[in-house]
C-alpha cells in the first residue's frame, strides 16, 4: 500500500493520497500539467504530488494546485485563442490542452449594463460577465475543460460528477465531444430542462432521491471504490484542477476591462469556489505584474433558502454551519459548501459583504436583468441581480463605483422559475382589430400608470 | 453491539487498506464509535478529530445517512447495526 503523500522533503516518486496514479512533480512544473507543480493543503500547507487527490491526509483540508509560473505576459495571453486556453500558462494544463477534443469554453462577453444600472440607481459603470454564452450555457464548461485535461493526463477514461444541473450538462457534453464515458449524478428533483439537456448528450445519468449534499456524499463514497478506479469525478478527486478553471472568469474580466480591475464584483455562492477563484485570478494578475494593484471588493450572493455562508458572514463566524436547502435556485443549493470558509475570508479581506434574497426576489432579479439588458439568466443570475439591489439599498455596495456582476447560467435552463409570472400578453384570433384594441388598452394603462 | 464504519481512501493506510471495518463500541454514541475505531486502527482518531477532540472542519461523518452536524455531533446516538461513514468535506460545487 502506498503511504501516499509527499512532503516538501520527500522523494518525488512517492504516490499521491490514496495511491492514485501520479505524475512526478518537478520544480518547473510537470509534464502535461503546464506550470502546475504540486498540490498543497490550504489548511496545513502539506504538499503532495500532482494526482487524482483532493483532501489532505494530515487534516482533511482541501488540496489546491501550486504553480511555478514562467513567461506569463499580456502579449502571450492576447495571442492565444478566444477561449479559456489563452490562459493555459496560468492553469494546470499542458500548452496543447486546447488542441485536444473539448468544448473550447470561455472568453464570454462582458456586457455594459447601463439600463440595469439606471434601474438600480447606480451612477458607476455596471457590467455583466455573461457566462450563459458558454457551450452548455453556464460557467461550468470552464471548470470541466480543465478537469477533463487532468483526467487525460492521469489516465482516467470516464469523467463523472455530482451536479445541481449545470455541471451535469457540461460533463455530459464534454465527454461526448471527446469520445469519453460520462457518469452524471444529480438530485432527482432537478429542473426538467437540466435533466433533459444532460440526457441528450448520452452517457449515464443517475437521479438520486435526495438533495445535492446527498448526491455529493454518494460520489465521495464512490471515489476509492474499485468500481470507479478509472473515473475522474471532476468535482471530487479532480477538484483541485476543476476549481482552477473558475480563475478564467477573473482573468477575462480584467483583460476585457483593458487589463485592470473593477472596484466591485458580485458573485453567486454555491460551494464558494467561483468567488474565491475570481479573487485568486485578480491576485495572480497583480503578482505577475500584468495589472496594477488597485483596491477591489468582492461580494457574495445566496438564496435565503440556502444561505449558510451569508448567515456565517452576518454572525461574524469563520465556520459555515450546514443547512438543508429549500430554494428555487437549485444551482446554488449546496447546504454544506466546501469553500464557504474561504469565501468568507475573501469577502472580509476585501471589505465586501454577503447577502441573501428570497425566491420572490430571485424571480424579480431574473425579470429585471431580462427587461433592462436582454439577458435571460437562470435562477443563480436572479440571485446575483437581486443581491446587488439589496447591497445597494443597505449601503454595503457603492452605487458610484464600477461593478461587475456574474451571470453564471442561461435562463432557458430554469424556465419553471418564471413560468407563473410571465406569459403571453393576450391570446387572440388573427384579427387586426384585436391587435389594435390590445395596443390601445396597453397605452391607456401605461398613461394611467404614469399620471 | 456491532457497527460498520466506511473508511475514505486517505484513511485506509490505518485500516490495512480496508474500505469498511466493523467494530464493537463500548458506548452507543459516535464518540464511542471513534474510540473503538482508534483501538482497531491506531492513529486514525487524530486524523478525524482536532487537538481539542472535536470533529475537524473538513470531515463529514454520517450515522445512518444523517450528517452528525445536524444531530448531536460526537454525542449522536449510534444503534446496533448502524452504518457510519467518514467522508472528506471538500467535494462539491
Amino acid at each position: 500500500m502506498s503511504t501516499s503523500y509527499v512532503t516538501p522533503s520527500s522523494t518525488p516518486d512517492a504516490g499521491a493520497p490514496g495511491g492514485d496514479p501520479v505524475v512526478p512533480p518537478s520544480a518547473a512544473g510537470s509534464p502535461g500539467f503546464g506550470p502546475a507543480s504540486r498540490l498543497t493543503c490550504r489548511e496545513c500547507g502539506s504538499s503532495y504530488a500532482l494526482g487524482a487527490a483532493y483532501a489532505c491526509e494530515e487534516c482533511f483540508g482541501p488540496l489546491e494546485v501550486g504553480y511555478d509560473f514562467v513567461d506569463v505576459t499580456r502579449e502571450r495571453i492576447e495571442a492565444g485563442p478566444p477561449s479559456i486556453w489563452r490562459y493555459s500558462c496560468l492553469l494546470p494544463v499542458a500548452a496543447y490542452a486546447g488542441d485536444e477534443p473539448n468544448l473550447n469554453p470561455g472568453f464570454t462577453r462582458l456586457v455594459r449594463a447601463d439600463n440595469l444600472a439606471r434601474a438600480l440607481g447606480m451612477t458607476g459603470t455596471l457590467w455583466v460577465k455573461d457566462d450563459s454564452g458558454n457551450p452548455t450555457h453556464s460557467f461550468k464548461d470552464r471548470v470541466v475543460a480543465v478537469a477533463q485535461s487532468a483526467a487525460r493526463r492521469l489516465g482516467l477514461s470516464t469523467i463523472a460528477c455530482a451536479s445541481t444541473g449545470n455541471l451535469a450538462n457540461a460533463v455530459a457534453a464534454a465527454a461526448a465531444r471527446a469520445g469519453q464515458h460520462s457518469v452524471v449524478v444529480i438530485p432527482s428533483d432537478l429542473e426538467a430542462g437540466k435533466v433533459l439537456s444532460t440526457a441528450a448528450y448520452g452517457g449515464i445519468l443517475l437521479a438520486v432521491d435526495g438533495n445535492y449534499d446527498d448526491v455529493n456524499r454518494l460520489c465521495s463514497e464512490l471515489v476509492g471504490d474499485p468500481l470507479t478506479e478509472d473515473w475522474g469525478f471532476v468535482n471530487v478527486n479532480l477538484r483541485p484542477y476543476y476549481a482552477e478553471g473558475s480563475k478564467t472568469v477573473g482573468y477575462e474580466i480584467a483583460e476585457q476591462l483593458g487589463w485592470r480591475l473593477p472596484q466591485q464584483v458580485v458573485a453567486p455562492i454555491a460551494s464558494g469556489s467561483l468567488l474565491t477563484k475570481v479573487d485568486k485570478a485578480f491576485r495572480e494578475f497583480i503578482s505577475l505584474g500584468l495589472i496594477e494593484d488597485t483596491a477591489y471588493k468582492v461580494f457574495g450572493a445566496q438564496a435565503t433558502g440556502c444561505s449558510p455562508v451569508a448567515q456565517a458572514f452576518r454572525a461574524g463566524q469563520d465556520v459555515v454551519r450546514p443547512v438543508r436547502p429549500d430554494t428555487i435556485a437549485k444551482s446554488l443549493a449546496i447546504g454544506n459548501p466546501a469553500d464557504g470558509p474561504y469565501a468568507l475570508d475573501v469577502v472580509r479581506r476585501t471589505g465586501g459583504s454577503i447577502e441573501d434574497v428570497t425566491d420572490a426576489e430571485v424571480v424579480e432579479g431574473i425579470r429585471l436583468l431580462a427587461e433592462t439588458e436582454g439577458i435571460f439568466a437562470e435562477t443563480a443570475g436572479g440571485v446575483t441581480v437581486a443581491t446587488l439591489r439589496k447591497l445597494i439599498a443597505s449601503g454595503a455596495l457603492d452605487p458610484a463605483a464600477e461593478t461587475v456582476i456574474l451571470n453564471t447560467g442561461d435562463g432557458l435552463k430554469t424556465l419553471d422559475a418564471i413560468s407563473n409570472v410571465v406569459g403571453v400578453t393576450a391570446t387572440i384570433p388573427p384579427d387586426v382589430d384585436r391587435v389594435t384594441e390590445i395596443l390601445a388598452a396597453r397605452a391607456a394603462s401605461a398613461a394611467s400608470a404614469g399620471s | 453491539m456491532s457497527v460498520s464504519v466506511r473508511i475514505p481512501t486517505i484513511l485506509r493506510p490505518y485500516t490495512g487498506g480496508a474500505s469498511e471495518v466493523t467494530i464493537e463500541p463500548g458506548e452507543d454514541t459516535l464518540a464511542g464509535v471513534l474510540t473503538a475505531l482508534e483501538l482497531a486502527a491506531p492513529g486514525i482518531a487524530a486524523r478525524v478529530l482536532d487537538d481539542a477532540g472535536t470533529l475537524r472542519r473538513f470531515v463529514n461523518i454520517y450515522v445512518d445517512d444523517e450528517d452528525v452536524r445536524f444531530t448531536d455531533g460526537l454525542a449522536t446516538p449510534v444503534k446496533p447495526g448502524a452504518h457510519v461513514s467518514i467522508i472528506p468535506a471538500v467535494a462539491g460545487g
